[in-house]
């Protein structure tokens, strides 16, 4: 009887979570009907582009469990190698993001091979230099980058043979890039591939001796990693329509980080939280601008001494999943 | 060519090796990377310039002045940003640390302005013998780090909180079963690698004669990597990584092409993790990296 009660209000609390959910959805969809401010569209395309890269880095680090803070290389990457096909060959935007993909994606299997025996602080400091080798790279070869000039006048690509220059647009693109990483996130997430790289990452002896191997997953958390960060990249680049080695600093690694671990690692919705906070924190503390990166500095030492394990963080879904288990109402998942 | 190149990597190689061992020390005791070392040194530099440019300082005590300030900073980032984590959580630490580094970057960049400034210790002489020419600040830099190293072997091989320290980065749970306040110890070693940083970074400040909010990062990126090079946790195979990074990174720049100077130390670092991580120095430890 009170199990049933208490199932009964648990379904609620899902229908409710839909509901909600569903009210996100419509009103990111309105937004642009709503609000005309193209400063307030912009953070908001920022947040898009940050929660797909925020996701596609936890990806990495909390799901696979390789700390690596050179993820400014892969979306780069991928924003150089669209951008330069796209001005040198004439080639459409979707064509190139294609290719661009595909080469990011072989290169994070080539970065992560060598990589494959190090861990933690190790990886940290070997990805850190992957990131500033291409930063020199680009800012060296300027035959082919400009070097430090960077490449300006990205031209805007065209579907259905609309082109898509207004901010508008690349919103709705920026909400769908997002919603498809979310998605494919979610997918990942319950199915048998992301629950062996959980395994694999909690003990990965453990997990080799019921048959995953480690090796593999950490390779293809890396690959699929890669090529969201590509794919975002691209997308970056014509929305931006101007790319320079500055723009992919070690900083930005950095502050990707610092949303993966600020939400929780394997957490969708912590990265999801984490992005839009750490997006939105800056712009919001403009009237400090002097104090913002040092009161950033000073919000991850906090954060992590009180909250180690982020916002969403498993011991807050370990305590979720307790809470419902005991009212009896929810099974485990089953896959 | 060859010469003057290799005098220039050794000024250079001796600087990294007195960062390194910062690195190198608190890895040994603590199996942690001190991410904000770089910034502590950074810091500290901004002190020294400002003893001297502002308050007209004797250069000796501004030196030892700015090298007490970083060991005071260094161990007060240990006390906020390390020690109330547990260790066993690295990733916390692994975050704090580099909050703590974006902290320290952006302080600095508010109190003194994010462009470079001058740092003049010395009237420079240049001294010329054949092809080769070096100045009176190379010198100076070659004698005080060997006397920093110097007092470095006799204080961690003579003396009594040396042999602590040595029992620490051995086994911590161990020293303090003997009765090693091991707290006391991880704020020493934390102290002294910041003491010696900073001597470093005046130093280097001093050579290029600039100091800037963000010299911390690829100074210590190149010192790290001379620490892994050498073995991390080992403080003779910081030095020799110092210097071998050091004399790597001006051949390079010298015969292959200045451009990439930076990337030298990093493909360095990238090869000798994915072949020996262990180092040239390091104790050989099973499934340790």
């Amino acid at each position: 009887m009170i199990t049933n009660l208490l199932k009964g209000k648990e379904n609620q609390l899902q229908v409710i979570k839909k509901y909600l959910l569903a009210a996100v959805l419509v009103f990111l969809v309105c937004t642009p009907k709503i609000i005309s401010s193209l400063y307030v569209l912009h953070i908001f395309i920022s947040c898009f582009i940050y929660i797909a890269l925020t996701l596609s880095l936890n990806l990495i680090i909390g799901w696979s469990g390789q700390f690596s803070l050179g993820h400014v290389c892969f979306f780069g990457m991928g924003a150089y190698i669209t951008t330069l096909l796209m001005m040198n060959t004439g080639m459409s935007f979707w064509f190139a993001l294609l290719i661009s993909a595909v080469c990011t994606g072989v290169l994070g299997a080539l970065l992560c091979i060598p990589t494959l025996k190090l861990r933690g602080d190790y990886l940290a400091v070997v990805t850190l230099g992957f990131g500033e080798v291409f930063r020199l790279v680009m800012t060296n070869w300027t035959s082919v980058t400009r070097g430090p000039m960077g490449l300006p006048g990205i031209p805007s690509p065209s579907l259905f043979g609309i082109s898509l220059h207004s901010r508008v647009q690349f919103y709705y693109m920026g909400l769908i890039v997002m919603l498809l990483v979310v998605f494919f996130m979610v997918r990942l997430n319950n199915s048998g591939f992301g629950l062996s790289m959980l395994a694999m990452n909690d003990d990965d002896i453990a997990a080799s001796s019921i048959g995953i191997y480690p090796v593999k997953f950490k390779l293809w958390a890396f690959v699929i990693g890669a090529v969201i960060a590509a794919f975002v990249g691209s997308f970056y680049a014509i929305y931006i329509g101007f790319i320079s080695p500055s723009s992919f600093t070690y900083q930005g690694s950095i502050t990707m980080c610092a949303m993966v671990v600020l939400g929780g690692m394997a957490s969708i919705p912590g990265s999801v939280f984490g992005a839009v906070i750490l997006t939105v924190l800056p712009e919001a503390l403009r009237a400090f601008s002097d104090y913002r990166m040092v009161l950033y500095g000073a919000t991850m030492v906090l954060m992590m001494l009180f909250k180690p394990m982020g916002i969403w963080g498993i011991d807050k879904r370990i305590r979720n999943e307790y809470k419902l288990k005991t009212k009896g109402g929810r099974k485990w998942k089953q896959s | 060519m060859f010469f003057q190149q290799v005098i220039n990597g050794l000024t250079v190689g001796s600087i990294y090796a007195l960062v390194a061992l910062g690195y190198s020390m608190v890895y040994g005791v603590l199996q942690i990377v001190n991410w904000a070392h770089a910034d502590v040194m950074m810091v500290g530099t901004f002190i020294g310039m400002t003893l001297i440019s502002m308050l007209h300082v004797p250069v000796v005590a501004m030196i030892i002045l700015a090298a007490g300030a970083t060991a005071l900073i260094g161990m007060g980032v240990e006390r906020v940003a390390y020690r109330p984590i547990k260790v066993n959580r690295r990733m916390a630490v692994l975050v704090s640390a580099l909050g703590m580094s974006v902290f320290l970057q952006n302080l600095a960049q508010l109190v003194w302005g994010s462009g470079s400034r001058p740092l003049a210790i010395i009237a420079r002489k240049t001294f010329a013998a054949g092809s080769v020419s070096f100045t009176n600040l190379q010198i100076i830099i070659t004698l005080v780090t060997l006397f920093m190293l110097f007092v470095l072997y006799v204080l961690v091989y003579k003396t009594k909180i040396g042999v602590a320290m040595r029992a620490c980065s051995t086994s911590i749970e161990n020293a303090k079963l003997m009765g090693i306040n091991t707290n006391l110890i991880i704020s020493a070693t934390f102290a002294l690698g910041s003491f010696i940083a900073g001597i470093g970074g005046v130093l280097i400040g001093a050579y290029y004669n600039s100091v800037y909010p963000t010299m911390g990062y690829l100074l210590g990126m190149k010192a790290f990597s001379a620490a892994i090079l050498g073995g991390i946790g080992s403080i003779p195979g910081s030095v020799i990584g110092g210097y071998l990074i050091g004399l790597i990174e001006s051949l390079g720049a010298g015969y292959i092409s200045s451009n990439y100077r930076d990337a030298y130390s990093f493909l360095v670092m990238i090869i000798i993790l994915a072949l020996r991580p262990s180092g040239i120095m390091g104790a050989k430890r099973i499934d340790k990296v």
